[in-house]
């Protein structure tokens, strides 16, 4: 696979951390990694930056994720990029949620660097 | 949203202490790298220098806290991150999100509690002189953990 430009949302920067960190683990080779601490920044930071997959939580201040899926829609940036919503909220309402919003996975947390190795392959479409 | 009487009814009829021990081994094992075991708390009585609070509201609503010593909420980042030391506010965020991630563990493990139950962010409080009292005043269950041979206390506290 090709090193990969990732935008991770969280308003836990030390989930944000491990985030990145898991995708090390699991093989994910970056090129470039963008944070941001809730739905609104990332929505800047994509007017800034190109990136090829985003993963984020729902639960956040100032603009959830699942705000954020519906918003991103409208930006240059992110139009087919995939989301996957990395989440503690499990239930079926959530994934149907975030999926019908436009989001592409769903791990919820805990998770294993495995797990986010198997949504990031799903959803590029390569293999690691 | 409106407290619902089966799931109160319930944490009484229902043994939670096994689902709870459960939810707080998976996250440990699957986000610290480390496998804890509960223990008599009688024997290893912890110490509430960090306590990481997440409220619960809807079908569940309560608090449920991780607490444990300085150094132990240190060791848990340092794994959590991967084995650097870390800031104060990391230490806290870390805690933070290990609680959350119990929380949410343990109610997808509650059948039907799922849907209907909403967490609040995390809640750090550090420090030695603090006294911890919650208002939610029904069921109570409660467990220490050993994490390297220190106890970590997670209690969920329900309100009647």
């Amino acid at each position: 696979m090709d090193k990969i430009r990732a935008l991770i949302v969280d308003d836990s920067s030390v989930m944000r951390k491990i985030v990145e960190r898991s995708l090390r683990q699991a093989g994910v080779e970056l090129e470039k990694v963008v944070e941001a601490s809730n739905g609104a920044e990332a929505l800047v930071a994509l007017q800034h930056n190109v990136v090829d997959l985003i993963l984020c939580d729902i639960n956040m201040p100032v603009m959830d994720g699942l705000e954020f899926v519906r918003q991103s829609a409208t930006v240059e940036n992110a139009k087919g990029v995939p989301i996957v919503m990395i989440t503690t909220e499990g239930s079926e309402s959530h994934v149907v949620q975030a999926l019908s919003a436009g989001a592409r996975g769903y791990i919820r947390k805990p998770f294993t660097p495995e797990q986010v190795k198997e949504h990031v392959v799903s959803v590029l479409g390569k293999k690691l | 949203m409106s407290v619902d009487r089966s799931f109160v009814t319930r944490s009484k009829e229902e043994n939670w202490m096994p689902v709870l021990e459960l939810a707080v081994e998976e996250v440990f094992e699957i986000m610290v790298g480390c496998r804890v075991k509960p223990v008599a708390q009688t024997e290893h009585p912890p110490n509430e220098e960090y306590t990481a609070m997440i409220g619960l509201a809807g079908a569940l609503c309560g608090i449920l806290t991780l607490s444990c010593n300085a150094q132990t909420a240190r060791q848990i980042a340092r794994s959590m991150l991967g084995g650097t030391d870390n800031a104060d506010t990391e230490v806290a965020d870390a805690l933070g999100e290990l609680c959350n991630m119990i929380a949410g563990n343990f109610k997808n493990k509650l059948a039907g509690t799922d849907e209907r139950c909403m967490l609040s962010v995390p809640t750090v409080i550090s420090g030695g002189e603090y006294s911890f009292h919650s208002l939610a005043d029904g069921c109570s269950v409660a467990t220490v953990l050993l994490f390297e041979d220190a106890p970590v206390a997670v209690r969920l506290q329900l309100q009647s």
